[in-house]
């Protein structure tokens, strides 16, 4: 199994500890992974923002690096989801449509591809769960709390696996945090006060660690954390599953 | 009432400035989004009933002229008046000229977002009509002179206590009286006499059933009934989308409609209006307004589906902490960010980007429009339009540059954590929107890519 790791570009840059404990988790499943060192970012930002005419270099470049794999992972829901909705170049190459087809974020790819049913990591802290939107609404990742429909998680049951975690309650299972690309900067107000919220229900249920499969969703509600001087900290769920100790 | 504001995010800055406030106005209205939930998870075919919803209002899309030729058939046998109005100003004419016609310069109007949308209470009170709203959240908003803020629930912004004190104002009520039934009572005090003295009602129209020629009404308060009962005239006026093929498809749109709107398993008047009583005149004004055009867009035409329920306002988590008068227009919401540009690109343009498009409107439509798909659709258009900020075209352009080439993308990398590592201060200042109320990342020693570099060989 020929595994592209698929790497967000403000993630290789800002945190490259995510990066090393996907690809870590993924050797250790067996995985032979390749990390195509040409890549550089998804396109979502630009294409996000209004200007997919803009992000035409970027797919085209995401094409030629990611061809030729059995599978591509990525440990960012968000950036999973914008390759498999909106890789379109005008080249319009039949690589793209496998690519698109192939595309799994991190814990997708280990639930329903490597039927991961068993996992060595402890991590004996309380933990808050924290749903991306584009993982659970765009990939399915979990439920749904909207629709009337059988609950269930495919982080949460990795996260189950692991020793000693305990999953804390939360008053809003899967509201949105607010990071929402350039829209973090665009309407800074409504953001900034959607992650002060979002952090806030964590911290009231005594979180020790707010976790999920999107680093940006984290990245944003770190900043807030951080400010605030808060004890809870943020972990990638990569991390966790990788086993880390704290 | 047409609102002041003409900018999402600036509006949404002063609407944060009294952080207790955007709480209290997020907690009331998450407190219907559970209601709804609860409504909709008690019944184990909602999903069904949506897909139901969703394939019969595609059905009427599809087939919208035939259906509106049959219901405006059927409805002048049953002796009602129909009027087609190509958009808001022939609208707002024609409702005009009823008035005229019957000598009339006071109206009672049950609420209508339609009429909204065409401006009509503006247009009638130029022309020295004074129209009297008898929805009581609409009239609070009337009595301050404000827009509504919520399709459903229009003062959804105002506390108990400021409510006390314009009905103080206006109604002479007790100074400092904010027990709600109090003020209610009062207010129907008021109304009743109006609805006693006008001999013209104007209603909003939710449901028009082309087999029928019928039209039905939803309200909680009974308002429609008693002004279209009382009065001489009775003007319905409504949006072309609004038909339904037959009688029986409204088994599920009633079903869905209370449920998704306010979490109650029946709105508490759904009246069915079908021929004038003796002596009455009924009048049937159909409001193109834009519609045809959007029905004529492939991307966005699934949005004139909308059944006007408010459920994705309720659980947008960036309307509940902007408000609705951040969206400057009659509808809010993400449902109004997709409608409006259709109106006006230029003038709404800043609505597609008021989202994070996190996906909960789609989820909670009734009838599954894909609102934040459109949403995202909606941004390229705009952008590819020229409509972008001459900084944000040449920043996206920049960025479109770099990142399509690895040697530069590993350059400014290195750069950025450079920069945030030496001199943070270039970055963390009051310039930056991320740093106003979020730390910067910690900058790491080195990139992923180095790492990998290192430490594996491809």
């Amino acid at each position: 199994m020929r595994v592209a790791l698929f790497i967000p570009c403000y993630v290789d840059q800002f945190y490259p500890n995510v990066a090393i404990a996907t690809l870590e988790l993924l050797e250790k499943h067996g995985c032979k992974v390749t990390y195509p060192l040409k890549q550089t970012c998804c396109g979502q930002p630009m294409a996000n923002s209004g200007y997919e005419h803009e992000a035409e270099g970027c797919s085209q470049l995401f094409a030629e690096n990611f061809a030729g794999y059995d599978y591509i992972v990525c440990p960012s829901g968000s950036c999973t989801l914008h390759i498999k909705h909106h890789l379109h170049t005008e080249k319009n190459a039949p690589e793209e449509a496998h690519i698109r087809k192939t595309v799994y974020e991190l814990c997708e790819f280990m639930v329903d591809v490597l039927k991961v049913d068993d996992i060595k990591a402890s991590f004996p802290h309380k933990v808050g769960m924290h749903q991306s939107c584009h993982g659970q609404r765009g990939l399915h990742l979990s439920q749904m709390s909207e629709l009337n429909a059988e609950p269930f998680s495919k982080p949460g049951s990795l996260l189950a696996m692991v020793k000693d975690v305990e999953l804390i309650k939360l008053d809003r299972i899967d509201e949105c945090c607010g990071f929402g690309g350039t829209f973090c900067v665009a309407e800074e107000a409504v953001s900034a006060k959607m992650g002060k919220d979002r952090v806030a229900d964590h911290v009231r249920h005594e979180a020790e660690y707010i976790t999920g499969a999107d680093m940006s969703c984290l990245m944003h509600m770190e900043g807030i954390l951080k400010r605030q001087n808060s004890k809870t900290k943020i972990i990638h769920i990569a991390e966790i599953l990788n086993g880390i100790d704290n | 009432m047409h609102s002041k504001v003409t900018n999402h995010a600036d509006a949404a800055i002063q609407f944060n400035l009294d952080e207790p406030r955007v709480d209290w106005h997020d907690k009331t209205l998450w407190f219907i989004r559970e209601k709804r939930d609860l409504a909709s998870h008690a019944l184990p075919e909602w999903e069904q009933l949506r897909e139901y919803a969703s394939q019969i209002k595609n059905n009427v899309l599809s087939n919208l002229s035939q259906y509106l030729q049959e219901f405006e058939k059927n409805a002048i046998a049953n002796g009602v008046i129909v009027h087609w109005a190509a958009d808001a100003a022939e609208h707002n004419q024609i409702v005009h000229e009823i008035l005229k016609k019957h000598k009339v310069d006071r109206m009672v109007k049950s609420k209508s977002m339609l009429t909204e949308e065409c401006g009509l209470n503006e247009h009638l009170e130029h022309n020295g009509i004074e129209v009297i709203d008898t929805d009581l959240g609409e009239r609070i908003v009337q009595l301050a002179k404000e827009p509504p803020s919520h399709i459903v629930l229009p003062c959804i912004h105002w506390k108990k206590e400021e409510i006390g004190e314009l009905f103080h104002e206006h109604l002479g009520t007790d100074k400092g009286a904010s027990d709600p039934k109090y003020l209610t009572a009062a207010a129907r005090e008021h109304l009743r006499e109006t609805f006693l003295t006008r001999r013209v009602a104007l209603t909003g129209v939710n449901f028009a059933v082309a087999e029928t020629g019928e039209f039905v009404v939803s309200t909680n308060e009974g308002n429609a009934d008693m002004g279209a009962h009382l009065a001489d005239v009775h003007i319905a006026c409504m949006g072309i989308e609004k038909i339904i093929p037959k009688q029986q498809h409204l088994s599920v749109f009633l079903r869905l409609l209370a449920r998704s709107a306010t979490g109650q398993p029946i709105t508490t008047y759904s009246s069915h209006f079908k021929k004038p009583q003796p002596h009455q005149e009924m009048h049937l004004v159909l409001v193109d307004n834009g519609r045809s055009v959007q029905l004529g867009k492939e991307d966005f035409r699934n949005s004139l589906k909308c059944i006007r329920c408010a459920a994705c306002m309720n659980t947008c988590p960036v309307y509940r902490r902007s408000g609705g008068h951040s969206y400057h227009n009659a509808v809010a919401g993400p449902i109004g960010s997709i409608l409006t540009p259709n109106f006006d690109m230029r003038v709404n343009k800043d609505l597609p980007f008021a989202s994070t498009l996190c996906g909960s409107c789609s989820n909670v439509c009734p009838v599954k429009i894909d609102i934040h798909d459109q949403l995202y659709k909606w941004r390229q258009v705009l952008m590819k339009e020229g409509l972008g900020p001459t900084t944000k075209n040449a920043s996206m352009k920049m960025m479109g540059w770099v990142l399509s080439k690895p040697a530069l993308y590993d350059i400014s990398g290195k750069a950025a954590r450079w920069v945030l590592k030496n001199t943070p201060f270039v970055v963390s200042n009051g310039m930056n929107p991320w740093f106003k109320q979020r730390e910067m990342p910690a900058p790491p020693k080195e990139s992923f890519k180095e790492w990998y570099k290192k430490n594996r060989k491809n």
